[in-house]
């Protein structure tokens, strides 16, 4: 039995021109265009035959970049917006954590609040007194919980309006990234209330940027892309489908941005560009490639990196050493190696040639990174040198810090109970 | 039209307004130190400006006021306290929606019930002050009478007519702001065009056709009659010329509730 059904649901938003906007009832009554100032004149597509079913008693995520659609479906669902085109079907009592605390009265007190806010929860008089206890000791709110709403700070607030929102009890629960604003402590309450709810198979539509959670909690995930459905199934390939077109994405950016770079760059950046040598051997050309051989500029720290160096020698010269620098935005430098300090002899090079430097792994955090490339004699004497004249973006589901990411495991003795 | 239906939904949202309601009025005073008494000190005040003026200084010859400005403050009374539950209830209207907009945005939840609880709360205000009219009435020098009892008539009455108006209102500023500020001076042209600081019995108005036309056609003029024939004149109300108004204001609601259930969609994305 599905819990929820949307089917082939689309929502077309009016957007007012300037024009419009400022049009005043005084000069809609002069032209008598009353009614027809009231109409749209530009259409915004927020989303476009989308349909899903969630089956009772199951979780399921909506993921997306924000303005995909996420947050209209939601409201739709709810009841909130009405579909411009297309059907849902809800069965049993919904209460949605839209935004936590929305209606609360600044200045009346967090008690009076509870009762108001429960009862446009749909919660009736004796559900929240029966209830109040334990809907205060959640919030952890004993001590306020008579001071006007307007003494709270923003903690309190949400905490206020998780508490009482969790506390309707409904067969639909709907979760609108409201989870964000919650301190360390108070998070993994809410998780746990959530995970409650799945237990007691009640059905839950689940919005979220925290890939982790949405990968833990739901059991199917769907990608809205521009208001359509990209892709929808099991969590773990959609929210990696998801990465991966954000980082499609990063990566176009990256080119035009490259593409836009203007030559002249203050001097005093850390990260100053500059070329020199007398290029009696000239790196005409650097391509990143991943192992692949595709040509991209934005990796996983788990993917290769080939840096791909087209050299050309005027002449035949005996003393060469090629290398490398990468380095993070703050400057600092992650690794560098050339040919002489891992042993190579030099013997000659003359004409065209490709030199490619193979990392098997990134191992690198989030970041952007720049790249040096040179090629110099053993004593030092530059050929051609590149400092940070290429650039490629590391993007890591990871959260890990530092300079470089460690390949490492976790192993924990059997008195120590941890999952992931 | 699905008029019955969604009144119905307003109906079982009964307890959600009495709270509103509630909170309304706790919230509008609080802070303040005279609290519900400035319901009854605004009205109070107005009151004792218009009695200066037009009772001490320009002195009104009318004979319902048996020559004293007493007796002519308690006229003005009777007119300006129901006077200030439409006009506030009516600018409230206008901003209801807007202020609330994160309710009707973010909750799911039948917006006229914001009008609703604006009428209402007025209303309550407005029954707050009355006792203390009530009080006045001796002590300015007339007699209570039996035909007060009518004075819930005339309550309901306003209460259907600024329902209607405030949805009209609520509305229609989702659309255009600038509505607020046009009701703020058309209410102050309103409030003259009705007889609350004149008697209907004024002599040019006796005199002339065309401004007794115009003043019948104001709901006002009736409903504010209503109070003045219960509380001051001690007269049975008329009853044709109110029961007009009632079905007027009937009519007002209908077409308030029309409009309004027309533009309701609209509301999530522009208030």
């Amino acid at each position: 039995m599905y819990a929820i059904e949307v089917d082939n649901v689309s929502r077309i938003y009016q957007k007012y021109s300037a024009r419009h906007r400022f049009q005043t009832f005084k000069s809609a009554l002069v032209k008598g265009d009353l009614i027809k100032s009231i109409k749209a004149d530009e259409l915004v597509t927020a989303l476009d035959g989308v349909s899903f079913n969630v089956e009772k008693g199951r979780t399921l995520g909506l993921i997306g970049e924000n303005g995909s659609g996420k947050s209209t479906m939601l409201k739709i669902v709810a009841g909130i917006t009405k579909p411009s085109s297309g059907r849902i079907t809800t069965v049993g009592k919904i209460s949605a954590l839209i935004e936590l605390g929305a209606g609360f009265h600044p200045e009346i007190t967090g008690r009076e609040n509870v009762f108001i806010n429960g009862i446009m929860l749909g919660l009736t008089k004796r559900e929240i007194s029966e209830k109040f206890d334990e809907i205060v000791s959640f919030a952890e709110l004993e001590d306020f919980i008579d001071a006007p709403v307007k003494t709270y700070s923003s903690g309190m607030y949400m905490r206020l309006g998780f508490s009482v929102a969790i506390n309707v009890n409904p067969d639909i629960l709907l979760i609108d990234e409201v989870l964000a604003v919650g301190d360390a402590s108070f998070i993994p309450k809410c998780l746990d209330r959530i995970d409650d709810f799945r237990r007691r198979k009640k059905t839950i539509l689940f919005v979220s940027h925290g890939l982790d959670t949405v990968e833990k909690i739901c059991d199917k995930v769907v990608f809205l892309k521009n208001g359509r459905i990209a892709a929808i199934g099991e969590p773990k390939r959609i929210v990696n489908a998801y990465l991966q077109d954000i980082a499609e994405k990063q990566e176009k950016a990256f080119v035009k941005k490259k593409g836009e770079k203007t030559p002249a760059r203050d001097m005093g950046d850390e990260r100053r560009e500059d070329r020199w040598g007398k290029r009696e051997i000239e790196i005409r050309k650097v391509t990143l490639r991943n192992l692949q051989g595709l040509e991209k500029h934005v990796f996983s720290p788990e993917e290769g990196l080939a840096v791909e160096m087209d050299v050309v020698s005027s002449a035949a010269i005996k003393d060469f050493v090629f290398g490398i620098g990468i380095f993070n935005s703050k400057g600092v430098s992650c690794y560098g190696t050339n040919t002489y300090a891992e042993e190579f002899q030099p013997l000659m090079i003359r004409g065209e040639g490709k030199v490619v430097c193979r990392i098997e792994k990134l191992n690198l955090i989030n970041g952007t990174y720049y790249l040096d490339v040179a090629v110099h004699k053993i004593n030092g004497y530059p050929y051609d040198y590149h400092r940070n004249l290429y650039s490629f973006l590391v993007s890591s589901a990871h959260k890990d810090v530092g300079i470089v990411r460690l390949q490492h495991a976790w192993s924990f003795s059997p008195a120590i109970e941890i999952k992931k | 039209m699905n008029l019955t239906q969604n009144l119905n939904t307003v109906w079982k949202y009964r307890v959600l307004i009495q709270n509103l309601v509630s909170r309304e009025l706790k919230a509008r005073y609080r802070g303040t130190v005279l609290g519900f008494l400035w319901s009854f000190l605004n009205p109070l005040l107005l009151m004792i400006v218009y009695t200066v003026v037009f009772g001490f200084i320009i002195q009104p010859r009318d004979p319902a006021f048996e020559g004293s400005p007493w007796i002519y403050a308690l006229f003005l009374f009777c007119g300006i306290l129901p006077w200030t539950w439409f006009s506030s209830t009516s600018l409230e209207s206008a901003n209801v929606l807007m202020i609330n907009g994160n309710l009707i945005k973010k909750i799911l939840f039948p917006a006229e019930i914001l009008p609703v609880v604006t009428v209402t709360s007025n209303l309550i205000n407005f029954l707050f002050a009355l006792p203390i009219l009530l009080i006045f009435i001796p002590i300015m020098g007339k007699p209570f009478t039996l035909w007060m009892l009518f004075l819930p008539v005339v309550i309901l009455v306003q209460y259907v007519f600024s329902l209607g108006f405030g949805l009209l209102i609520s509305a229609l500023t989702v659309h255009f702001r600038d509505i607020k500020d046009i009701l703020a001076n058309f209410l102050t042209f309103w409030f003259f065009a009705t007889p609350i600081i004149y008697p209907l019995s004024f002599g040019s108005i006796e005199k002339s056709h065309f401004l007794r036309i115009l003043l019948n056609l104001n709901p006002m003029t009736h409903i504010i009659r209503g109070y003045q024939s219960c509380l001051f004149y001690g007269e049975l109300i008329h009853w044709k010329k109110l029961g007009v108004t009632f079905l007027a204001g009937l009519l007002f609601f209908v077409i308030g509730y029309y409009v309004f259930d027309r533009l309701r969609d609209s509301f999530p994305e522009e208030v």
